[in-house]
């Protein structure tokens, strides 16, 4: 069992948790995730950590509801205990000084890009953050992007903060403006595709972080399964980061619908439940 | 005196649940033995002067010696006499492939029907479970540390050897549950999880501590396991569980998944008891399964018995060279399971949004056979077909798991992936880090459950030995 030992909700289909896990806290490194089974029955679900402190012991995931799981979850308070978390899973983030970086976080994706802007600033890199929200009402972790970045932009969907409108407008235009070496891109699919469309004509790597469905989370089941390239990828133990030029999205979107039909049974039976 | 023409040539029939019902439920296919018949098929045991059996069982359990004494209704003694070769007769008694071993040897079975020597195993084991005959042994302390990784069948087995030498023993295991394989990806009406639950709890008996949840390479490294956590000795156990994927147009389409997938839903998640339980399986009503081996037939019953109207199997040979045992194959075909042999899957067809509406096979022929004597088979031009499925299955084998090869510096891999090790003491190239089970396999040896505990086993008294000259 671990514990919560703190949850902070950022909007009402968003929350953190920060889980008491030792082990994982100390051996996490950015770019890694893990595989939560609150219950006995619950599934496997797998999250980028969001942030690890090998001092207090903790990792931290931000939760976006999407179905019966995540909003099971969101029942856990602060002192709660939680079945298994097993981790860190997948591959680190290559880190090094390459100049300058800039990192695209879209909704929940801004959480889990925190760890490598961190780990790339610490390295000496010039950081320049896009952090994109629907509205206002949920933007989080503002303080934290701007402590690590040298330049910090804000979009929301409606304007209600920052620049109204995508994240990928303020990245077309700082790439054409300036010198980018890399970009880290992660949220939601057609973000991350987006993202790799606006950086592909100028040539600028960009990496994405692949969250697809998965069971065991160590290579063995296959479900999260990608096209990269020529390839295929486990998302598992080859990433979770992949080059964002070659990754075949289309591909990944039609299989995050495989289970869409389950989902919302399970929905349903556990809403008329509550 | 017995001889072969004083006993009851009829082999006596284990209990079964009848095909038409067992299909419909995930309650054990096979029921075993009751004390009567036991006796009975005790009885067609010849107790030969040189018991050929012994030598056909990979870890030479004394089966002469296990039967007489079941014949002699000392069914505890009979327990013991197993389990100094083997731990788990439960699991053995109902997994291992007898009729390619032990009774392949069987005297009895030059005229009859050998005799059951496996059913008589799980007899036995299964005493033991329902009337707690756990080990007795005193366990003297030496003082040393093993780390296991992978609780899989040669993960417990080796766990278990080490602690009755003394070693302070801890299990490190990826998953949320113990038992590798035998949770899941044998299913419970081969092998009921209670069962595996049962033995896995008689380890904890012995003082071994389990740590779920934990990944080794990642968690903790190999390295840090010898110099931050000072453990003497490492096993690995990490098996083989990377499936291999047909390697044809539309495998990613959606309804298209691995075996290891599709019975991890089913059989580690309760994927069958969905919503109640989470995790939702994602088959549709049509099913092929690519493939012939055990894993495949596992696949196929499941499936059967998840409210499906057709499950074929698709193999590209015959039921000759089927790798699958002979009972599997035999229990498949009574509840239904359809074959379709000598076909290949040529394509799997899908819609434009991305999900399978069929698969594409072609009719192969035999022709002579290769260098290993299997026969060759080629495509017969002009015999295309679509099979009407809606779902696709692949059991085309596993290969060794990557994640420790990836994070241990030093540790020799071959170039499959699988660790080389020493053939007497299974040690890898790292002195004081072994191997066992599917993850230290040749291309050449077997990879069923009591060939992993046989490695398990061998690795544990190579590690004995290795902390004895270190200290």
């Amino acid at each position: 069992m671990f514990k919560i030992i703190r949850k902070e909700i950022f909007s009402p289909v968003t929350y953190m948790w920060e889980i008491e896990v030792p082990d994982i806290a100390s051996s996490s490194k950015p770019g890694q995730f893990v595989i939560v089974h609150h219950n006995e029955k619950s599934e496997r679900v797998p999250l980028t950590i969001a942030d690890f402190d090998a001092e207090r012991g903790t990792i931290t995931l931000v939760i976006q509801v999407v179905g019966k799981t995540s909003k099971e979850m969101m029942s856990y308070e602060a002192g709660d205990s939680i079945l298994d978390v097993a981790g860190p899973l997948g591959e680190a983030s290559h880190i090094d000084k390459i100049g300058t970086v800039l990192f695209v976080g879209g909704g929940l994706g801004v959480a889990p890009i925190y760890p490598q802007l961190r780990a790339f600033k610490e390295k000496g890199n010039h950081t320049i953050s896009i952090v994109g929200f629907r509205s206002k009402e949920i933007v989080f972790w503002e303080e934290r992007f701007r402590y690590f970045s040298d330049e910090l932009i804000i979009t929301t969907d409606d304007g209600s903060y920052g620049e109204k409108g995508l994240v990928t407008e303020p990245l077309k235009r700082l790439i054409s403006h300036g010198v980018v070496n890399l970009v880290v891109a992660i949220g939601p699919l057609v973000m991350m595709r987006a993202c790799a469309e606006v950086t592909r004509p100028f040539g600028i790597k960009t990496i994405v972080s692949l969250n697809p469905i998965m069971v065991d989370g160590t290579g063995m089941c296959g479900s999260c399964r990608v096209s990269v390239g020529n390839e295929v990828k486990f998302a598992c133990i080859d990433g979770p980061d992949m080059d964002g030029h070659i990754v075949n999205f289309d591909e990944l979107l039609v299989r995050q619908k495989r289970f869409d039909k389950y989902e919302k049974i399970a929905l349903k039976r556990f809403e008329s439940s509550q | 005196m017995k001889n072969i023409n004083t006993i009851n040539p009829e082999r006596s029939p284990a209990g079964h649940q009848e095909p038409a019902i067992r299909r419909k439920n995930f309650l054990e296919v096979v029921t075993g033995y009751t004390d009567d018949v036991a006796l009975t098929e005790a009885d067609r045991c010849l107790q030969c002067k040189k018991p050929a059996c012994i030598t056909g069982c990979p870890v030479n359990i004394n089966i002469k010696g296990f039967i007489h004494e079941i014949t002699n209704q000392r069914y505890e003694n009979a327990y013991r006499i197993v389990t100094e070769a083997n731990l788990f007769p439960s699991i053995c008694g109902r997994v291992c492939p007898q009729e390619k071993q032990c009774e392949s040897k069987c005297v009895v079975g030059k005229k009859y029907a050998p005799v059951a020597i496996g059913t008589l195993e799980r007899f036995v084991g299964d005493l033991a479970q329902k009337n707690n005959w756990t080990d007795k042994s005193e366990i003297k302390r030496n003082g040393k540390r093993a780390a296991i990784i992978g609780s899989g069948p040669s993960g417990l087995a080796c766990a278990s050897d080490l602690a009755k030498a003394g070693f302070e023993v801890v299990i490190f295991e990826a998953l949320h549950l113990p038992g590798g394989v035998l949770m899941y990806g044998i299913p419970e009406f081969r092998l009921p999880k209670g069962i595996v639950s049962r033995e896995i709890e008689n380890l904890k008996n012995l003082g071994i501590k389990i740590e779920t949840n934990k990944i080794i390479g990642k968690t903790h490294t190999i390295e840090d396991l010898m110099h931050k956590h000072g453990f003497d000795a490492v096993f690995i156990g990490t098996g083989a569980g990377y499936p291999q994927s047909p390697g044809i147009k539309g495998e990613f389409l959606n309804g298209v998944m691995s075996a290891n997938e599709f019975l991890t839903r089913v059989n580690l998640m309760h994927g069958y008891d969905f919503p109640t339980h989470a995790t939702p399986v994602g088959i549709g009503h049509d099913i092929a399964v690519i493939g012939c081996g055990n894993t495949a037939m596992d696949a196929a019953r499941v499936a059967l018995r998840l409210n499906t109207k057709n499950v074929y199997i698709v193999y590209r040979r015959t039921v000759n060279e089927s790798p699958a045992r002979k009972e599997e194959i035999k229990h498949a075909m009574e509840e239904g399971v359809q074959f379709i042999w000598l076909t290949a899957p040529v394509e799997i067809l899908g819609t434009t949004d991305g999900w399978i509406k069929g698969m594409r096979c072609i009719k192969l022929q035999q022709g002579e056979p290769d260098s290993k004597g299997r026969l060759t088979v080629s495509p017969i031009l002009g015999t295309e077909f679509t099979l009407d499925v809606d779902t696709v299955i692949y059991a085309l084998g596993t290969m060794a798991n990557p994640i420790i090869g990836k994070t241990t510096a030093h540790l020799k891999l071959d170039k499959n992936g699988y660790i080389p090790v020493d053939d007497e003491t299974q040690m890898t190239s790292i002195p004081g880090v072994f191997a066992g089970g599917d993850i230290s396999k040749s291309s050449w040896t077997f990879t069923t459950v009591i060939h992993a505990m046989g490695k398990g086993r061998r690795a544990a008294k190579g590690m004995i030995d290795f902390v004895s000259h270190k200290s």
